[in-house]
């Protein structure tokens, strides 16, 4: 197994007053595929801010590439897909100009290079939007919106993907091709952890699956199989007698 | 073409064209991170620099920039550390300083609200040689900030939460844009006026909008829709002896329904493009399959 490229010791967090993380011990190697999964409001998506520093930390440890993550600079290395539904701002911008800004790790004060716009079309071609590349983000479905989404944070060539729920809201074509393109990552030796609500066709990739429910961790280990009608193709996965969740955890 | 024999009207065209470029310059970047009033707020609190200006008897417009730049950090401070009810504190902000504006001018020797007008709606014919000294450096401070770091203010404006992870130093990016943001208002404070001012950095860019498809365009149509306002409505207030402030600011109003206008039929011709341009085997209309496959999204 490699050395760890992601380590948390018994991290908590807390939004408000609210405690979300409850001492989370979490660590992924180098080379690894782990899925987070847990159901609304487990602290699933704070646990990956917390890594990337968007939700301060109470109590406990993160390290990045062996560096405590206060003092983590070399952020090149890693690639972020933020859990979002779409790509677009308040103003109109293109695929390229949104990709681009994923590649200012890798500049110096900005300005690109040659390599800098060959490495985003590169990010375009690896999602399958090349040919999309000069039209404006607001034209693009759901799936394509999250495809914009990966090559943002693929276009720095990072060492350690992040995804929060990169399949939400993604039809299943766009599954596949998503899943195909993060599949030649993996193959490529790019560790990934990414927050799923359920494994879907991603299933075959993930390496270990950690559960969390109400902040801690309930399951480290191989991840669950899927049973009964989830395991159909097509299963649309919808929980009407579940109580709505919105806000920072949703 | 006589109105460029006069110094005053010269002066106030290079304030103009200076006002038409660094206000949507600044305003395309509050209207991605939709704080597409923060001018507005800014232009309030630097009523309070004008009257300081004027109590003690230095430059308003210098005067007004340290005031609204130090509001502007504290609106970006409250933004960051305010948990709840962020508005009240910024509404308390907005009002102190207007309040602290009419309080100054009005304990000021040489001041009475008939000054403080000059500086709200804008009074082309009271630009003076100093005042176009200061504008011409505070606007190359914009246009170095803007256009120099447009693709770092793009990232943090368009994905804050994304920016973070790719090294930007987000705060400090934050703070800038605010002190732009509080620069340009002086900047355009003698020309459209402190409470106008934000629709010049706002309108134009969502005028902008309705046309292009990219930032680099929207930055381009904006920055050009008002450089054109400003001249016209300079030069229209000029022969028709209406307040500058007020003609550009309408004017712009006038440019943003035209492009809307304009954008359908456009848009409508964009599609009918793109659909010529699909390969012949792709069928533009619907085809509903003859049967079903395990591919379908149907909830089983």
């Amino acid at each position: 197994m490699g050395e760890p490229v992601i380590s948390l010791r018994g991290v908590r967090a807390e939004l408000g007053s609210r405690p979300v993380l409850r001492g989370i011990d979490l660590t992924v190697h180098r080379g690894e595929v782990v899925a987070l999964l847990g159901a609304n409001g487990s602290g699933k998506s704070t646990a990956i801010r917390t890594i990337i520093g968007q939700v301060p930390v109470s109590e406990g440890e993160i390290e990045l590439f062996g560096t405590d993550r206060a003092r983590f600079r070399d952020w090149r290395r890693v690639g972020y897909v933020p859990q979002r539904t779409t790509a677009a701002g308040g103003v109109p911008a293109t695929v390229t100009e949104i990709v681009t800004s994923g590649r200012l790790s890798r500049t110096r004060f900005g300005l690109l290079r040659k390599a800098d716009h060959a490495a985003v079309r590169h990010a375009l071609e690896l999602v399958g939007m090349a040919d999309r590349a000069k039209d404006s983000v607001n034209a693009l479905s759901g799936g394509q919106h999250q495809r914009v989404l990966i090559a943002r944070a693929l276009a720095a060539e990072p060492e350690l993907l992040i995804m929060d729920e990169p399949m939400a809201g993604v039809d299943l074509a766009s599954q596949q091709v998503l899943a195909d393109t993060l599949s030649r990552q993996v193959a490529e030796g790019t560790t990934v952890l990414l927050v799923l609500h359920e494994l879907g066709p991603l299933e075959p990739l993930i390496d270990r699956a950690v559960v969390l429910r109400d902040g801690c961790v309930q399951h480290d280990g191989p991840p669950p199989r899927a049973l009964g009608q989830h395991a159909l193709p097509g299963h649309d996965h919808v929980h009407p007698h579940e109580p709505l969740h919105t806000g920072l955890l949703s | 073409m006589d109105f460029l024999n006069y110094a005053f009207m010269q002066r106030a065209l290079l304030a103009a064209v200076l006002v038409g470029i660094t206000a949507p310059a600044v305003g395309i970047y509050l209207v991605m991170r939709r704080q597409a009033l923060m001018g507005d707020g800014i232009g309030h609190v630097a009523m309070t620099g004008v009257g300081l200006g004027f109590l003690l008897n230095t430059s308003p417009v210098w005067m007004a920039t340290g005031v609204s730049v130090l509001g502007a950090i504290l609106m970006e401070l409250i933004r960051w550390y305010g948990k709840t009810r962020g508005d009240i504190a910024l509404a308390m902000l907005f009002y102190g300083g207007m309040a602290g504006g009419v309080m100054f001018i009005n304990l000021a020797p040489t001041g009475s609200n008939a000054n403080l007008t000059s500086y709200l709606f804008g009074s082309l014919s009271t630009v003076s040689q100093s005042d176009v000294t200061a504008i011409c450096l505070l606007a190359a401070f914009v246009v170095v900030v803007t256009l120099g770091l447009r693709r770092q203010l793009f990232a943090v404006s368009q994905d804050e939460e994304f920016a973070r992870v790719t090294g930007l130093p987000v705060r400090a990016l934050n703070l800038l844009t605010a002190v732009t943001a509080a620069v340009t208002v002086t900047v355009a404070m003698r020309v459209v006026g402190l409470l106008l001012v934000s629709a010049l950095m706002v309108v134009p860019v969502a005028a902008a909008q309705q046309l292009s498809r990219s930032f680099t365009a929207t930055f381009v149509i904006a920055v050009a829709i008002g450089v054109s306002v400003t001249i016209g409505g300079t030069v229209t207030s000029y022969y028709q002896n209406v307040p500058p402030g007020a003609t550009i600011v309408l004017l712009t109003i006038g440019a943003f329904i035209a492009l809307t206008a304009l954008a359908t039929p456009l848009a409508r011709r964009r599609a009918r493009a793109a659909a010529a341009a699909r390969p012949a085997g792709d069928p533009v209309e619907c085809v509903i399959p003859a049967t079903r496959g395990a591919a379908d999204e149907v909830g089983v």
